[in-house]
């Protein structure tokens, strides 16, 4: 399967990844490579077959609604980037 | 001749040293040997000599537990309160943990010793160790070659002699290959038998962490203090933890090995495929019963492998966006640019390849084409393991194609690179519990005996290998590190 370009640069941008433009051509290359091998994937019939989320089909454990984290917010903040008053800083999202 | 996890709880419980002087034995080790191997990102001098300290009063106090004392490193990995987790990553270049995972928590309370954290490919994303933002780690073998990955520094620290025993991660094969192209012994435990509670997530349906050491013996005492339940991990087993080093000693009388004929087909060196034969014999030769299995969907393991991981990294790299830890880049535009410039700059380029694939193939449209094709192809995966158990007690056959390749010779093509992983993957994928054990030299470079068990029969595995390496010298054959 080949990429183009254009979705490589639609594929970073799904993924929040800034790659600059000189790399654009290697991406394309190699993922669209990574795709190939991904396409052998179809050699197999799988109709009728049960799609494996867990190894042993395991259920998701419930537990009882309680509160059992402590608050530890000034722990966490100290290795932040950017805060202020025990909340956490970010470039201005509505005008 | 390097010393074991075993010898040396004899010699601290006999006071042939105490453990402040064997700790220092490896911080000087570290020292004289880092500097070429590149097995450590954070060497904890300070914090192991208290911790040794520690130990030395307990043991003198009598109250001392199978790892009182014992140095040990840490796959950078695994959360560690108060110091660097960097996770091979420039993304956690300066992250330190606000808490301790599971695992370091159980060796923590058993009073071991922590030396530092060992070197990673990035996000434990590789197979060579070449894609650590702190710089590729080199074979103690042969410091040309790469010692495998991604739990490549834990290998090569042990191989040196920098440890006796460390921790690793494997989602794909990262401990048995590293294990294997380094000379040592390592076991990836059924998934769920580890706890994943602070261990930095890659692929959470396929990641499971376990000890490596010079011996089978000494990853039993290992797996017996980081097996167990964890509550806060949703995936963690309640099984019971059997007796790993009780079932050491068994006769291999009567048990039947299972040998996969596509373990065997094109792609395997001879060489290496020689040193697999004669352990075979050697298996053989302590009563067990070889016969032929099949796993006929081995071959569609790497890209159902591949998808799976990919989809499942790209979901949990999206924590990485620069606003309550990890790198942040200068001068943010607005949200936008702030999340793509930390996550652009605090990533090497095989995790952004991963991300964009997982991105790629988990958006709209394409989900059933390819994440719910491949868990199709998982359940295929792992009914081929079902039947061959259903005939047989272990899996034996190569950990990798190769012994170790030069550093630099598969970072072009991506593609070659994961080819790697072809005989260690399907055991992930399938959940199962897998080892690598020393079998042999091919051009003085180590080459790995793979085990493969049903689930939660790790004893099993320990029990044929440490067996095997009573009747063999691989594991005691250790480079001259220079």
């Amino acid at each position: 399967m080949s990429l183009k370009p254009e979705d490589v640069k639609n594929i970073a941008h799904l993924a929040r990844l800034a790659i600059s433009d000189d790399s654009i051509s290697d991406y394309t290359r190699d993922l669209s490579s990574i795709l190939d091998l991904v396409e052998q994937m179809n050699q197999v019939n799988t109709d009728h077959v049960q799609p494996m989320a867990h190894p042993m089909d395991a259920q998701q454990r419930l537990r009882q609604d309680t509160v059992t984290e402590v608050n530890q917010r000034d722990k966490f903040q100290s290795i932040a980037p950017d805060v202020e008053s025990g909340l956490y800083r970010v470039p201005k999202v509505i005008e | 001749m390097n010393k074991t996890i075993k010898q040396i709880q004899l010699g601290l419980a006999q006071g042939d040293y105490s453990s402040v002087e064997i700790t220092r034995d490896y911080l000087t080790r570290i020292k004289q040997h880092n500097s070429s191997i590149n097995a450590f990102i954070t060497v904890t001098e300070e914090q192991a000599l208290q911790q040794a300290t520690l130990a030395d009063q307990q043991i003198a106090a009598g109250q001392s537990t199978a790892l009182t004392g014992i140095p040990l490193a840490h796959k950078d990995i695994f959360c560690t309160d108060g110091t660097l987790t960097t996770c091979g990553s420039r993304m956690l270049e300066n992250f330190r943990a606000p808490y301790n995972a599971n695992v370091i928590e159980k060796f923590e309370a058993e009073h071991a010793v922590m030396l530092g954290k060992t070197n990673m490919d990035e996000f434990a994303m590789g197979s060579s160790n070449e894609s650590s933002y702190f710089g590729p780690v080199k074979n103690p073998w042969n410091t040309e070659c790469v010692p495998g990955g991604s739990s490549g520094g834990s290998a090569a620290a042990i191989a040196a002699g920098m440890a006796p025993g460390a921790t690793g991660t494997d989602t794909g094969g990262s401990i048995r290959q590293p294990a294997a192209l380094c000379g040592v012994s390592g076991i990836k435990p059924t998934y769920g038998r580890v706890s994943r509670y602070g261990m930095i997530a890659y692929a959470s349906s396929l990641d499971q962490g376990g000890p490596m050491a010079h011996t089978a013996e000494d990853c039993a005492i290992l797996l017996q203090t980081m097996a167990g339940f964890d509550a806060r991990d949703s995936t963690s087993m309640e099984q019971p933890v059997p007796d790993y080093c009780a079932a050491l000693n068994q006769d291999l009388g009567g048990l039947k090995i299972g040998l996969p004929k596509e373990y065997f087909a094109e792609g395997l060196n001879d060489d290496v495929a020689r040193c697999i034969d004669e352990s075979i014999q050697q298996f053989t030769k302590l009563g067990a019963e070889i016969r032929e299995v099949s796993l006929p969907n081995s071959k569609i393991a790497i890209p159902t492998y591949y998808v799976v991981a990919m989809a499942e990294c790209s979901s949990n790299l999206s924590r990485f966006d620069g606003v309550r830890f990890g790198h942040r880049c200068d001068d943010p535009k607005d949200l936008e640019d702030l999340y793509k410039r930390s996550r652009g700059e605090g990533f090497g380029e095989e995790v952004k390849r991963r991300i964009m694939i997982g991105a790629y193939t988990l958006s709209a449209g394409y989900y059933d084409a390819f994440y719910l094709k491949a868990q199709k192809l998982r359940r295929l995966i792992s009914q081929d393991f079902a039947q061959a158990f259903a005939e047989v007690d272990i899996i034996a056959g190569p950990t990798t194609p190769e012994v170790a390749f030069k550093t630099g010779d598969k970072t072009a093509d991506p593609v070659s690179m994961y080819l790697q992983d072809i005989y260690t993957i399907s055991v992930n994928l399938a959940g199962l519990p897998g080892m690598s054990i020393p079998a042999g030299l091919v051009d003085n470079k180590p080459v790995g005996l793979q085990l493969i068990g049903n689930y939660f029969e790790e004893s099993r595995l320990l029990n044929a290998a440490h067996q095997f390496q009573l009747n063999t010298d691989w594991h005691q054959q250790s480079p001259e590190v220079k």
